[in-house]
């Protein structure tokens, strides 16, 4: 008889449907139950670098807007550092790196401010290129997608990105560069996230 | 402790992206392959909450939205269990969110048109820390089944949304708890999409006599399994895996 590896399997993803706001952002819903919502402020006062903002619209595969998403983001600070204790170094008080935001129900548009995050340096050395990482959710998505919003800004440093050059068709790589604009003085970040068709936004198996 | 990287998600586990008995998914599923990538730093991190970031009245679904004096409607439930990883160890001090229809089976929701009524006295959504072991528990009412537009007779079976961190953004996961004995489990969409039958039952939590109250409220047990983490061989530490 072999012996047994005694690993426990991971739950199984389900949708998040079409009410997740009741949980995990309920003044969307149309109620108060908290004293305080998570995820509205990434950046806090106090955080160092470029005040920018990253707005978009998930499009599904009948070339519409998406209006019952939620999308959480999770990047480091304009020093390339995570709020998180096995990542070494200091981010300022009242950054979290971490965010969460809903489409319009009217519209799809999704949108969040933060700084730009800096350009990490990976344990082996490597300058991984600044990027804003993205988890997405809604009705009809069975497990949550992962990508990765990068700069049109940083090409320099996008040119020598190990994910990005991991993409094998260099024509995908542009779906994940958020297009710059300006507005009110303050740098705008355009990134749609397609989900289907020809331009499907790169999704990560991470 | 040096962090190691996640150990590979099992896609045959979970339900793949395009699953045509749940309609929605139809045109909501990606085509193209993922690219897969090695766990990096901005992966094995992710948010870290603290108890100032919630209230103790936020898991108690009973009275986090009742009028003082009043309670929901409904057969009241513990829903108990752990956090764990896949090495079987307990996941502290992380953020468990859960939502559900009320015991008619309607949803707080603005968006949400079912003929049940809106319980005055419920809300719908809690959250918590799972605890230094791993533990959380939440008091609510159990849900009620409701129909959704997909076949024009699909109803939902009794479950409970339940969102999870682990302790690493690639960890992040929600799903959706169901009820032992429910009859509508074997005969829902959303729970098909998974395509194995030990993974549905992974999903319903079981009737747990000893965690009731007893004459007070009845309870159930469900256990919440994240990604385990890769330890490195090399660095020679005793603990193994």
């Amino acid at each position: 008889m072999r012996q047994e590896l005694n690993y426990l399997k991971e739950t199984p993803s389900q949708t998040a449907g079409p009410y997740v706001h009741i949980g995990l952002a309920p003044g969307a819903a149309g109620f108060d139950i908290y004293r305080q919502e998570l995820g509205w402020d990434i950046a806090g006062p106090n955080a160092k670098g470029e005040r920018i903002r990253v707005e978009g619209c998930v499009i599904d595969g009948m070339g519409s807007p998406i209006k019952d998403v939620l999308l959480e983001a999770w990047q480091a600070n304009a020093d390339g550092i995570y709020a998180h204790p096995e990542h070494e170094g200091e981010v300022e008080e009242g950054f979290h790196g971490w965010g969460r935001v809903i489409t319009d129900f009217d519209t799809g548009e999704w949108g969040f401010d933060t700084v730009k995050p800096g350009p990490v340096t990976a344990p082996d050395g490597k300058v991984i290129a600044p990027h804003i990482s993205l988890w997405i959710v809604a009705r009809g998505i069975n497990v949550g997608l992962q990508t990765r919003v990068y700069f049109e800004d940083e090409a320099e440093t996008n040119a020598t990105d190990t994910v990005l050059n991991l993409i094998e068709w260099e024509h995908r790589r542009q779906t994940l560069i958020a297009r710059k604009s300006e507005r009110d003085g303050k740098p705008v970040y355009r990134f749609d996230i397609k989900l289907q068709g020809q331009d499907e936004t790169v999704f990560f198996d991470i | 402790m040096k962090p190691g990287p996640l150990y590979q998600r099992d896609r045959d586990w979970h339900p793949p992206a395009l699953t045509p008995d749940y309609k929605t998914s139809v045109s909501r599923s990606p085509q193209y392959s993922m690219i897969s990538l090695e766990t990096g730093v901005g992966e094995i991190t992710g948010p870290v909450f603290g108890h100032n970031d919630i209230d103790p009245v936020d898991k108690d679904l009973l009275s986090n939205y009742a009028k003082s004096g009043e309670s929901p409607i409904g057969e009241r439930i513990i829903l108990h269990g752990r956090v764990l990883d896949e090495n079987a160890r307990p996941v502290p001090n992380t953020l468990v969110e859960i939502w559900q229809a009320n015991a008619g089976g309607r949803y707080r929701h603005k968006k949400d048109t079912y003929i049940a009524p809106i319980d005055p006295n419920f809300g719908g959504c809690g959250r918590t820390l799972s605890d230094e072991n791993g533990c959380y528990h939440f008091r609510t009412v159990k849900p009620g089944a409701y129909p959704w537009r997909n076949w024009i007779n699909n109803w939902r079976p009794a479950h409970i949304h339940m969102s999870i961190f682990g302790t690493a953004f690639a960890q992040r996961l929600i799903t959706q708890c169901y009820f032992e004995g429910d009859p509508l489990i074997d005969k829902c969409p959303i729970l098909k999409s998974i395509p194995d039958p030990l993974a549905i039952e992974q999903l319903v939590a079981r009737l747990d006599l000893n965690a009731t109250i007893p004459l007070d409220t009845i309870a159930y047990k469900f256990d919440i399994v994240v990604r385990g983490r890769r330890s490195t061989m090399f660095e020679n530490r005793p603990e193994g895996n």
